[in-house]
């Protein structure tokens, strides 16, 4: 099944065996969920998020259960870019596994920074992810990705260091109109967009009258922001139909990837719901593969943004 | 710091029986040869709740007891209090009910490599792993004293068990309602001079593990916990459940004047040694609430990746 001709497709450039891939931050860098199986059957995986030096992450608790979804404040714990390129990616490029680095940092200076060790030292990665979500500490610590200027700023800087990586800008919801920053990375020189990053929320204890979450706010992620992630993902397909879509939010089984295929991803990335099933991107690939014969559809490509809207 | 890849299985098991240990604890004893036959004391399971359940993570349990032979070998046995809907879901599970499990997960306590006296120390329902912990130790010729202790005496976990293990053993409650009143600390000196120990094994709230830590680190003693983190992954994915760890002296590369580092509780824990825990800046020391608490394992053990520099977590012998 994992080499399904219906499956195969192609995404900014980038040839995959499927068009499942692993979220951000939910799959480390492969070598936890590697004991559980081949991750060279996946689509790709789209590492843990690293930062220009070694980041500690917040205090705990860093996680609590929601409705259908998780809350959860980590604040990137990584080892680095540098411990990325001499230590993941070459491991992963062993396990034959497809690879998209993703980026953070609190500055433009960083992000560039990061892009330029990896342009001179990362070798085997079929992309990046521009994780665009983190604070700004040049601007008050605003989300980067809620504004168009910072936006176009990181996305214009990690692409001059970048320029044969096809480089994704992973938006966030939090944000509207969504367009407004999808149009500000396009133009900067993103070759494709990631729908969509947690939505910012808050948990109390009603007992103790505090923050269930040490870091007081948290991304929501999960089965309850999937409708947000169709939404965001249909909205920006309609406005810019040939920017490649790499769509997220609460997919946990083939049907629900299908609902972001249908509103115009071209691929998509199951997220949370790794931390329930390791496996879950396969199982989501293998009920494409069988929704594509049941409904006689020769590639998966066939069904980007096909949904049919009325009147 | 290296971390050995843990061997862990997604499985199914069918329940084998529901029983309950006094008013408080219940049992789920699962057919899982492939978990039950490698499980060490001190790891733990991750159990799927439903497929149509709004609560769609795991909830982590440590092994409470393994059985190897005759009609109830390659079972494991967990123990959990209804905290939240992910438990009370289990509490209904009953014969012949099939659970979806990943396991067995992280690392488990380390053993001392000549025979030693052993005391374990558990509270409430994180004494659980303490008592497949026993059982091993006796296996393999340690001497093992206990205290249990709880806030009440309906809240002790099996403690008929206890003076069946123990060649020496207190009970507390904070009320007084069994044994002796007060707190497992309170007994702690006194039985570690009593005994003779040499390593100290503990599980249950943050506060008395510290409690526990700062009296075996005074003594030298080697201290290992076994601590309760929220997990979403359980298999070292998603950096939710890290404990903060003093850094170890020789390590050089991120440095930045950082003196603590974090590390998952799911596979580098549970087990840790708890002289090496910075405990004021464990966030989850202070209580969470009872229905997000069973995202945490009923006493998982850590081993921290600090080992190595800490000359007394060792038990005697390594």
């Amino acid at each position: 099944m994992t080499t399904s001709q219906r499956l195969r497709t192609t995404v900014a450039g980038i040839e995959l065996k499927s068009p499942v891939l692993v979220a951000s931050g939910t799959f480390g860098a492969g070598r936890e969920a590697s004991s559980f199986f081949d991750i060279s059957a996946l689509g790709g995986i789209i590492v843990k998020s690293m930062t220009l030096t070694p980041w500690k992450g917040k205090s705990t608790p860093r996680m609590c259960e929601t409705p259908s979804g998780m809350l959860n404040a980590i604040g990137i714990q990584n080892k680095g870019v540098d411990h990325f390129i001499t230590d993941d990616l070459p491991w992963l490029v062993r396990k034959k596994a497809t690879v998209v680095g993703s980026i953070a940092g609190n500055t433009v200076e960083e992000f560039v920074r990061i892009a330029d060790k990896l342009r001179a030292g990362a070798r085997g990665m079929a992309a990046v992810e521009v994780n665009i979500s983190c604070p700004n500490l040049e601007d008050r610590n605003n989300m980067f990705a809620h504004s168009a200027d910072a936006t176009a700023e990181v996305i214009g800087g990690v692409k001059d260091a970048l320029k044969r990586v096809p480089v994704f800008a992973k938006l966030s919801p939090n944000y509207s109109p969504l367009t407004e920053i999808a149009a500000a990375a396009v133009d900067a020189g993103a070759d494709g967009l990631s729908l969509i990053n947690t939505l910012m929320g808050m948990s109390i204890d009603v007992e103790r009258r505090r923050p269930k979450l040490a870091g007081t706010y948290g991304g929501l992620s999960g089965p309850a922001i999937r409708p947000v992630a169709v939404r965001a993902v249909h909205e920006v397909h309609s406005a810019f139909p040939h920017i490649p879509i790499i769509g997220q939010g609460g997919i946990a089984t083939a049907e629900d990837a299908l609902e972001l295929i249908l509103a115009g991803a071209n691929a998509v990335a199951v997220g949370t719901a790794n931390f329930v099933s390791p496996t879950r991107a396969l199982d989501v690939a293998r009920g494409l593969h069988d929704y594509c014969v049941r409904h006689e559809v020769a590639s998966v490509a066939e069904l980007v943004g096909s949904v049919k809207l009325e009147g | 710091m290296m971390v050995r890849p843990v061997e862990m299985l997604q499985t199914t098991g069918e329940v084998l029986t529901h029983k309950k240990y006094g008013e408080a604890y219940h049992s789920l004893t699962i057919v899982s040869p492939t978990i039950g036959e490698r499980a060490r004391p001190g790891q733990f399971v991750n159990i799927k709740l439903r497929d149509d359940s709004a609560h769609i993570l795991r909830r982590p349990f440590s092994v409470y007891r393994m059985h190897k032979r005759g009609g109830w070998a390659s079972t494991i046995e967990i123990v959990f209090d209804v905290r939240g809907a992910g438990t009370q879901h289990l509490a209904s599970l009953r014969a012949h009910h099939v659970v979806d499990l990943i396991g067995p997960a992280g690392r488990g306590f380390v053993l001392p490599a000549r025979r030693a006296h052993c005391l374990l120390v558990g509270g409430g329902i994180g004494a659980a792993p303490l008592f497949f912990l026993a059982d091993e130790l006796r296996n393999d010729g340690h001497r093992v004293d206990f205290i249990l202790g709880a806030r009440n005496a309906g809240l002790l976990l099996n403690p008929i068990d206890v003076r069946r293990l123990a060649s020496v053993y207190r009970i507390t409650t904070d009320d007084g309602s069994q044994g002796e009143t007060g707190r497992v600390t309170d007994a702690l000196l006194e039985t570690m001079q009593r005994c003779e120990t040499e390593v100290v094994y503990a599980c249950g709230p943050h506060p008395m593990l510290a409690a526990v830590s700062q009296v075996c680190a005074d003594r030298k003693i080697p201290i290992q916990v076994a601590v309760e983190e929220l997990m979403a992954c359980g298999y070292g994915a998603c950096m939710t459940c890290v404990m903060p760890l003093r850094k170890p002296a020789s390590k050089r590369g991120d440095g930045n004047g950082e003196t603590l580092v974090y590390a998952r509780a799911c596979t580098e824990g549970p087990v840790f040694n708890g002289a090496a825990v910075v405990w004021n800046g464990a966030g989850s020391a202070e209580p969470v609430s009872p229905d997000q608490s069973e995202l945490s394992p009923s006493g998982v053990p850590v081993r921290g990746a600090v080992i190595e520099d800490a000359g007394h977590f060792a038990p005697p012998g390594n």
